[in-house]
């Protein structure tokens, strides 16, 4: 017979979902598999490589690390959730394309929920803060220095927006 | 990488957290942050055939700071003590410490005593409890609760004193007593990795400012972190005319390092001679500020 | 001017979709795909006496368990040895499955098909295989000896073994050269293992239609139609009744083109079988231990030289570690002896290098493939002149480089497409000047001088280096102008983030004259083209980029044709801009490329505006010509093929001042200079981004990476705890300069740009930490720890 599923509710991107479960169902495999997020990417499945990060209550969290029925009850913000509420790319979002911070893109998911979240706590990030910020996720592609750009392009995009606001 | 399957269970509090421990002993196995535990499952390295997520236990989630240290519930995320400013005011070593261990992402998650269970030398967090001389508290069902002194609560490389069937509900960190600094030092091959050592040091004057105290715990070069007291090696000198080079020698001798794909024992061994130094004479310098 | 395109930074067209989640790589595909996973060796060298897989059937959700045994004719033969070489005496390649013998951990033993992967893992976890241990051969040295064997039919673990002399221009040979030299120098030198290690795995997923009896792949990999011959030919299908696909790919390195991989047969053969989707999606694990590595060489230098530095003969003889199998052939040691003479003129020349076998992962190209071996040689060799002599580092490097006015300049050498190693263009002088300028090479001491007053070593070092880009034998192109004024350009190599929907659309959108919003890219697909090579060597921009220019021209000529008949012009006298066909200097008189595109057609159903307003261009019909008149096609579209005599040859030369830290052993690049020349560019702001990247892995190479086996051949740090993959925090700012020197070779003038990057970071690393400590470094990656041994040791 086959494993004991678990019954969850989860908020994602602000839509209520519901889904079953084993309990060693990765959430990084529910977002994927189960509720079509794909997203989401998984890079080492061991929690080095933050390519699977995603909000949990607004909280940056590896989705590799953490089993779906753990987070039964909460609310998730993956990439396909960035959008701003109009439908128009975040500003991390467009910071992120307008400084070439990506090149293959398998990473950037991860880094654009690590950065939103940054910025949301730190809207004007030093130089050594930014690195900080980013410093749990690996991308074998850009060699960083965009991405860096890019958080402080997006850091100004914010604040033009709330000036204008 | 995909875990074993297990048979999962979400008690609603300590008690019955302890209950299903008990019952599932020696087979089952606390999840709270899960930063460590999950890779090792995802590598089957671990395959528990009960998982007892504590997720769901609000009491664990507490952070008391107070005149006599810190107690940190066993769901206390590392990001929450690092943030906490009356835990940093209790005991300023936590916070310290805590900017070392892995990426802000997994501080997020990841528990402060779910490191201390997990025991890996490599970790901050065993180090700090034992130069501090904290302590975990460990709850059985129908036994209690112990208080198991950092001394003894790590027994070998990834061993705790944490019998199964127990859960480890808090730790306590110590406050500082007046005169007394702190700090924490450590190289990692990259930044966020487990160090390839790494020196916590607490050192404490007299009134005339002189070392009342110094000891030290080291990362990375031994099976557990051990207290090491290097009080008489100060020679009850002034914090300014100590032979910190020979202090920290004498705290090199004392460790055990071995060779890894990462550094020679040799190497570790003078590292934690160079970081021992630097630690001490910033805490000697707190000291004499507090 | 829209339209204006080659040269400019222009933003990607790839990222919307990255950036929001839509983006499709392998494992985003196929949600109700069967699952495979893979029973793998666990030990370095084993016979396999017996397979027991009867627990695994106790899974519910598995579907069926496959080994060596089960596979048909064809699936189950050796995978293919694709590019041989006469001095590949001993090549030899890996079943598919293990047959009898495995000999590396990792090797697939057992394929597994499940519900889920979860489920799959299960069953592998059941399956239990008996092994007869064997002596595993490790490490170069230890093999070369050949006291054990990796294979039994290979004596002395020697794959190849290949000799290539270029004599001086005297005649002598490069021995007799140093001998006879005023200076000689004789050095070892150690490189160790690295990977590509892109953050998506491999991964394949297939899908049979058993009522068309098709077969469609995706694959991540780096080259879809070969893949698609390979299958076709494994499964014995038709040839057009496969179809291969590269989705987005996470990152690819070289490891992506080597095919057929194990599960490139596998997934599809299973598929077939099983009238399911089958996908298999590999893990971090399994990328550690079944996929590629790079690098690992020892060399044994003897060098002879002039006063001046001028090298007068150059003996090089390379052991090279290919691990357990050949499926790459020799590629990787033959661009290493001959990229290793980068920009300069040497007296004598000999290379020699020995192909070894160990019981290890196989050896096949990553990011630089032998170069950066090669220029670490080079480079570590000119600066070990310079402290012989007492001479400044750069100047030994200018006394030997070829001069501006010496192209084309022979090496006398075979390259690695077989084809003479004759440099086409560059300035090498110039770009040592712009580097010295970039870096600031001539204040650096006292800078050095001022840091040790304050305790503090730094160190300055530098490295040249030129690599042969663009190799053939060919890429292709087409361009269809549709008749709603889009223009559909394909191209049959793939992309792992290169940007090259972005690049080739700027090349046909400058090339057709319509704004770059019109134009779209697809790469990678055999449904679109099926002829092409693939994506490695630092090839795309120089093949299918001149491929795609050619294709559009076509186009353009074709339009203008068509155009100049329905406006009773001279085609010599109309221009495309925007998008609109005109007459110089007559405003009125224009027709757009959609109703060109309409035209081209002599089937004009009315389906859309354009096709209603056609009718008014149409002329009088010839009722004594045909509709579609010989030698013409219908549509408005063009294909043509690129194909170069020779490969280009791009160069560059990098700088970077380190700190070390006298108590810890910690190295920090304080500042790294890049000069680079690639000839023309397409667009700066991806080839910038192309440096960053390769800069970042040659970082890693030199500091923090590589592949630890213990004797047993158990890789020890197959995850990215412990193999080190560089963060953000470690990677220092690249500053960065352009020379321009265009390639005569093709039209577009352009050279690769792909690699470059990470080609002489080691040696540059390895010089600054040498000037910083005063100790020789002569193997690399260095740690803080072995920095602390080599200081121990070098200790008075």
């Amino acid at each position: 017979m086959g494993e004991k599923l678990h019954e969850i509710r989860l908020t994602v991107n602000g839509v209520p979902r519901e889904t079953r479960v084993p309990g060693r169902r990765l959430l990084s495999d529910c977002l994927r598999h189960d509720l079509g997020l794909t997203g989401t990417h998984v890079g080492c499945e061991h929690g080095v490589c933050g390519c699977c990060t995603v909000l949990l209550d607004g909280e940056p969290v590896r989705s590799c690390l953490t089993f779906a029925v753990t987070v039964d009850g909460r609310e998730i913000t993956t990439v396909e959730g960035l959008r701003e509420p109009d439908g128009s790319l975040s500003p991390v979002q467009r910071a992120f394309s307008e400084s070439h911070a990506l090149q293959c893109g398998f990473c950037t998911p991860g880094f654009l929920c690590t950065v939103t979240a940054l910025l949301r706590d730190n809207p004007a990030p030093s130089d050594d803060e930014v690195v900080e910020g980013i410093s749990g996720n690996l991308c074998r592609c850009t060699g960083y220095q965009n991405i860096v750009k890019a958080v402080h392009r997006a850091s100004e995009l914010m604040g033009e927006a709330e000036g204008r606001s | 990488m995909k875990p074993s399957a297990f048979d999962y269970h979400a008690p609603r509090d300590v008690g019955e957290a302890l209950e299903i421990l008990a019952a599932t002993a020696p087979h089952g196995k606390v999840l709270a942050g899960g930063q460590s535990l999950i890779p090792l499952l995802n590598m089957r390295l671990a395959a528990p055939a009960h998982l007892v997520d504590i997720n769901r236990v609000p009491e664990l989630d507490t952070i008391e700071a107070g005149g006599a240290g810190v107690r940190v519930g066993a769901l206390a995320r590392h990001a929450a003590v690092e943030r906490s400013d009356s835990a940093a005011r209790a005991q300023p070593l936590l916070r310290t410490a805590l900017r070392h261990v892995a990426h802000p992402v997994i501080r997020n998650r990841g528990t402060v005593v779910g490191s201390l269970v997990h025991a890996d030398p490599s970790a901050e967090m065993p180090a700090v409890l034992v130069v501090l001389g904290g302590s975990v508290r460990l709850a059985r069902h129908g036994g209690g609760e112990r208080d198991v002194p950092a001394a003894d609560f790590f027994t070998g490389p990834m061993e705790s004193a944490a019998e199964p069937g127990e859960l480890a509900v808090s730790a306590f960190f110590p406050a500082l007593t007046p005169r007394t600094g702190t700090a924490f030092a450590e190289v990692a091959r990259r930044h966020g990795d487990y160090a390839v050592a790494g020196v916590a040091a607490v050192v404490s004057l007299d009134d005339d400012l002189r070392i009342r105290s110094a000891r030290v715990a080291c990362v990375s070069v031994g099976p557990r972190p051990a207290p090491l007291d290097v009080t008489e090696e100060c020679g009850g000198r002034p914090a300014a005319t100590v032979d910190w080079p020979s202090v920290a020698r004498a705290v090199s001798l004392r460790v055990d390092p071995g060779d890894d794909i990462h550094a020679t024992a040799g190497y570790r061994r003078h590292l934690t001679g160079v970081l021992a130094e630097r630690a001490l004479r910033v805490a000697a310098g707190e000291a004499a500020d507090g | 001017m829209t339209t204006k395109l080659f040269g400019e930074p222009v933003q990607r067209r790839e990222d919307l979709r990255l950036i929001t989640g839509e983006g499709r790589y392998l494992d985003d595909l196929g949600k109700d795909a069967l699952a495979a996973a893979f029973v793998r060796s666990p030990h370095a060298h084993a016979r396999i006496r017996g397979i027991d897989v009867s627990g695994a059937l106790e899974v519910d959700g598995l579907v069926a368990v496959y080994t060596w045994e089960d596979l048909p004719e064809g699936v189950r033969d050796p995978l293919p040895l694709l590019i041989p070489h006469p001095a590949l005496t001993h090549g030899r390649t890996a079943y598919p499955l293990a047959r009898d013998v495995v000999r590396h951990v990792g090797e697939p033993v057992v394929m597994v098909v499940a519900r889920d992967r979860y489920l799959a893992e299960d069953a592998a976890a059941l399956i239990e295989v008996d092994y007869e241990f064997l002596k595993p051969v490790v490490g170069i040295e230890e093999a070369v000896q050949g006291v054990h064997l990796v294979h039994e039919d290979v004596p002395g673990n020697v794959g190849a073994h290949l000799v290539q002399e270029v004599p001086s221009p005297g005649g002598a040979g490069a021995r007799e050269a140093v001998d006879a030299a005023p200076h000689v120098l004789a050095f070892r030198l150690d490189i160790e293992r690295s990977a590509s290690t892109p953050l998506e795995g491999r991964g394949v997923y297939a899908r049979w239609d058993a009522d068309d009896r098709s077969l469609r792949v995706y694959s991540s990999t780096q080259t879809s139609t070969s893949v698609r011959m390979a299958v076709a030919a494994k499964l014995g299908l038709p040839l057009p009744s496969v179809e291969v696909i590269a989705p987005d790919v996470g990152g690819g390195f070289g490891v992506k083109i080597v095919h057929p991989w194990p599960e490139e047969v596998l997934v599809p053969w299973a598929a077939m079988l099983l009238g399911r989707e089958v996908k298999w999606a590999e893990d971090r694990r399994e990328h550690f231990i079944s996929s590629a590595h790079e690098r690992a060489q020892v060399q044994h230098v003897r060098v002879g030289f002039d006063d001046e530095g001028r090298v007068l003969g150059l003996d090089v003889t390379i052991l090279h570690d290919h691990g357990a199998y050949t499926p790459y052939g020799i590629i990787v040691p033959i661009i290493t002896a001959t990229q290793l003479l980068g920009p300069y003129r040497i007296g004598a020349y000999r290379v020699e290098f020995s192909s070894i076998y160990t019981n290890t992962v196989q050896v096949t190209p990553y990011r630089g493939a032998g170069r950066p071996q090669g220029v670490f040689c080079m480079e570590r060799t000119m600066d070990r002149i310079a402290a012989h002599l007492g001479l400044d580092r750069t100047a030994v490097r200018a006394a030997n480089f070829i001069q501006p006015g010496e192209f084309p300049y022979d090496q006398g050498l075979i390259f690695q497409d077989g084809r003479p190693l004759i440099y086409d263009s560059g300035d090498y002088p110039k770009s040592l000047s712009m580097l010295k300028e970039l870096i600031g090479w001539d204040a650096f001491p006292q800078a050095k001088e001022r840091a040790a007053a304050e305790g503090r070593r730094l160190g300055i070092g530098l490295a040249c280096y030129v690599e042969g880009t663009g190799v053939g034998p060919y890429e292709g192109g087409h361009v269809q102008v549709t008749s709603d004024g889009r223009v559909h350009v394909s191209t049959g190599l793939t992309s792992q983030g290169q940007g090259h929907e972005t690049v080739f659309a700027q090349i046909a959108a400058t090339e057709l004259g319509v704004p770059l919003d019109r134009v779209s890219v697809v790469t990678g697909d055999t449904r679109r083209f099926g002829y092409a090579v693939g994506t490695f060597a630092s090839r795309a921009a120089v093949m299918s980029g001149n491929a795609i220019a050619l294709a559009a021209r076509k186009v353009r000529d074709k339009a203008l044709r068509i155009a100049a008949e329905a406006l009773e012009a001279d085609p010599r006298d109309l221009e495309i801009e925007d998008g609109v066909v005109r007459v110089a200097g007559d405003p009125e008189a224009s027709i757009s490329l959609a109703t060109v595109a309409v035209l081209s057609n002599p089937l004009r159903y009315a389906f859309d505006e354009e096709a209603k307003r056609a009718t008014q261009f149409a002329g009088p019909a010839s009722m004594d010509r045909p509709p579609v008149e010989a030698g013409e096609e219908p549509g408005l579209e063009g294909r043509d093929y690129y194909s170069p005599v020779r490969s280009t040859f791009a160069s560059g030369m990098h700088a970077a001042i380190v700190e070390t830290d006298p108590d810890t052993a910690e190295i920090r690049i304080l500042r790294y200079a890049v000069v680079h020349d690639c000839g023309r560019l397409i667009n700066p702001m991806i080839v910038e981004g192309q440096i960053h990247g390769g800069v970042a892995q040659g970082v890693g190479g030199a500091l923090y990476e590589r592949m630890v086996y213990d004797g047993h051949g158990q890789l020890l740090n197959a995850s990215f705890m412990d193999f080190l993959m560089p963060y953000a925090t470690e990677i220092p700012f690249v500053e960065t300069a352009h020379l321009e020197t265009p390639s005569p070779l093709n039209p577009l003038g352009v050279k690769g740009a792909g690699e470059a990057g990470v080609i002489p970071v080691s040696a540059v690393i390895a010089a600054a930490v040498e000037d910083a400590e005063g100790i020789t470094v002569d193997r690399m990656p260095i740690s803080p720890s072995e920095l602390y041994e080599l200081r121990r040791a070098t200790a008075p």
